[in-house]
C-alpha cells in the first residue's frame, strides 16, 4: 500500500510504499526511533500498534526541538 | 491499544501501561504538581520568573505554573522572561508563539535581547569571535541576561522548562568528562532555579503540548546541528527504545548521589562571589564571562 507521511522536523511530505501493518513497522522501515516522534492520524494521536490502511496520511511530529 | 484505566483508545504507552488522552493529561499534571510540592518550589512571598522561549517545554511549564497557583489559591506574582538572541529564522518565530500564548493566558512578558545588552546578536558574534562555538557564547549570555533581569524584576525564583531528557543528557555529559563539580549543580532545584518538568520526558511534554493545543511552530536552532550533546541525546534515545526506563534510571541514580556530590563540591569550593569590574554583575572572576565574550567583539 501507499501512505502519505508528513515529517515535521524535515518539513517534507512523501508517498511511502509500505507492505506491513502497523505504525511501529512503518517507523522501523523509515529508520525513525519512536522515542523521537509523536504520530498523528486524522488529528488523533496514535500508538505503535495502530494498523495503517491504504492512502492514509500519517504526521510525524518531532519530539526534539529547540536548541 | 486501550487505556488501562478506562478502555478508551490509548495515546501513549507509559512505563505503567497505555493511557488515553484524558488520563495522560491527568498523569502529566499530577507529576508536575507533585514535583512542585515535594521540592517546595513556591513559598508564600516568592515572585516567580518563568524563563520562556515559546517552545513546547517553556509554554508547558508556564501554563502549569499558572495552573498550580490557581488551583492552590496562591497569589504569587508570575511573569515570563524571554531572551532574544537574534538568531535569524529561528527566534523571531518562537517569540511570536510566546507573545500570543502570554496574551491568551494573561501572563506578563518581558523580552530582553543580546543586541540591546551586548550590542551584538548571536549571529553577528559567532562571525566575529573565532575559537568559540555559538552555543558557548549563547549559553553564557542567556544565563547572564536571565539572572540579571530576573533580579531586576525582583524575582525570587526562576522556573525553567528543563525536562528529564535534558537532565539525563547533562548527567552523562558531566560523567563522561569527569565534571563532578558541575554535576553537583544539577537537580530539580539549583539555587533559585527550579525545574517542574524534571521528571517528565521530552516525549511526554511534546504530547501534553499537542493535546492542550499550544500553538508551537516547530523550530530547531540552526546552531544545534552537531556536537557532543546531540550524540548523547541520540544514544540515550536508542537506549530508551531498546530498554524503556533508561532515562528515568539515570535520574534516579543521580539523585541518590547528588547529596554526596554537593557535599564534596562545598568542601572543595573556595569561591568568592565578586562583582564584575565592567558590568557590576555577580562573578567569580574580576571580569565575568559575558563581558569577556563581549570584549572579543
Amino acid at each position: 500500500m501507499y501512505l502519505t507521511v508528513k515529517k515535521e522536523r524535515e518539513q517534507t511530505t512523501q508517498k511511502v510504499f509500505f507492505q506491513k501493518k502497523t505504525l511501529g513497522e512503518l517507523l522501523n522501515q523509515l529508520n525513525i526511533n519512536p522515542e523521537t516522534v509523536i504520530a498523528v492520524k486524522n488529528n488523533i494521536v496514535i500508538t505503535e500498534d495502530e494498523e495503517l490502511k491504504e492512502n492514509e496520511t500519517i504526521e510525524l511530529l518531532s519530539v526534539i526541538s529547540g536548541g | 491499544m486501550k487505556c488501562h484505566h478506562c478502555e478508551k483508545k490509548a495515546a501513549i504507552t507509559l512505563q505503567h501501561g497505555p493511557v488515553c488522552e484524558r488520563h495522560f493529561i491527568n498523569y502529566f499534571e499530577d507529576k508536575v504538581f507533585k514535583t512542585m510540592k515535594k521540592y517546595q518550589f513556591i513559598k508564600a512571598n516568592d515572585s516567580l520568573c518563568v524563563a520562556a522561549s515559546g517552545g513546547k517545554d517553556s509554554l508547558t511549564v508556564l501554563y502549569l505554573t499558572k495552573k498550580y497557583l490557581k488551583e492552590n489559591n496562591l497569589k504569587n506574582k508570575l511573569f515570563a522572561l524571554a531572551v532574544d538572541e537574534g538568531i535569524k529564522d529561528y527566534r523571531e518565530h518562537t517569540l511570536i508563539d510566546l507573545k500570543e500564548f502570554c496574551r491568551k493566558n494573561e501572563i506578563e512578558l518581558k523580552i530582553v535581547s543580546f543586541k540591546e545588552e551586548f550590542n551584538s546578536t548571536l549571529d553577528e558574534a559567532k562571525e566575529k569571535i573565532g575559537g568559540k562555538k555559538p552555543c558557548n557564547i549563547c549559553g553564557v549570555w542567556r544565563r547572564y541576561l536571565l539572572n540579571k533581569y530576573a533580579r531586576q524584576e525582583n524575582a525570587t525564583k526562576v522556573i525553567t522548562g528543563h525536562n528529564l531528557d535534558d537532565e539525563a543528557q547533562v548527567v552523562l555529559m558531566n560523567m563522561f568528562k569527569a565534571n563532578t563539580g558541575l554535576a553537583a549543580q544539577l537537580g530539580p532545584i539549583t539555587g533559585i532555579k527550579e525545574h517542574p518538568l524534571y521528571f517528565c520526558t521530552e516525549k511526554e511534554t511534546k504530547l501534553y503540548s499537542i493535546l492542550k493545543k499550544f500553538q508551537v511552530n516547530f523550530a530547531e536552532c540552526p546552531n544545534a546541528q552537531d556536537g557532543y550533546r546531540i550524540q548523547i541525546r541520540d544514544v540515550l534515545n536508542d537506549f530508551e527504545q531498546k530498554y524503556p526506563g533508561t532515562k528515568q534510571g539515570i535520574i534516579n541514580s543521580f539523585l541518590t548521589m547528588l547529596p554526596l556530590l554537593k557535599k564534596q563540591a562545598e568542601e572543595l569550593q573556595n569561591k568568592q562571589i565578586r562583582q564584575c569590574l565592567k558590568c557590576g554583575e555577580p562573578a567569580n572572576q574580576t571580569v565575568c564571562n559575558a563581558c569577556k565574550i563581549a570584549g572579543e567583539l
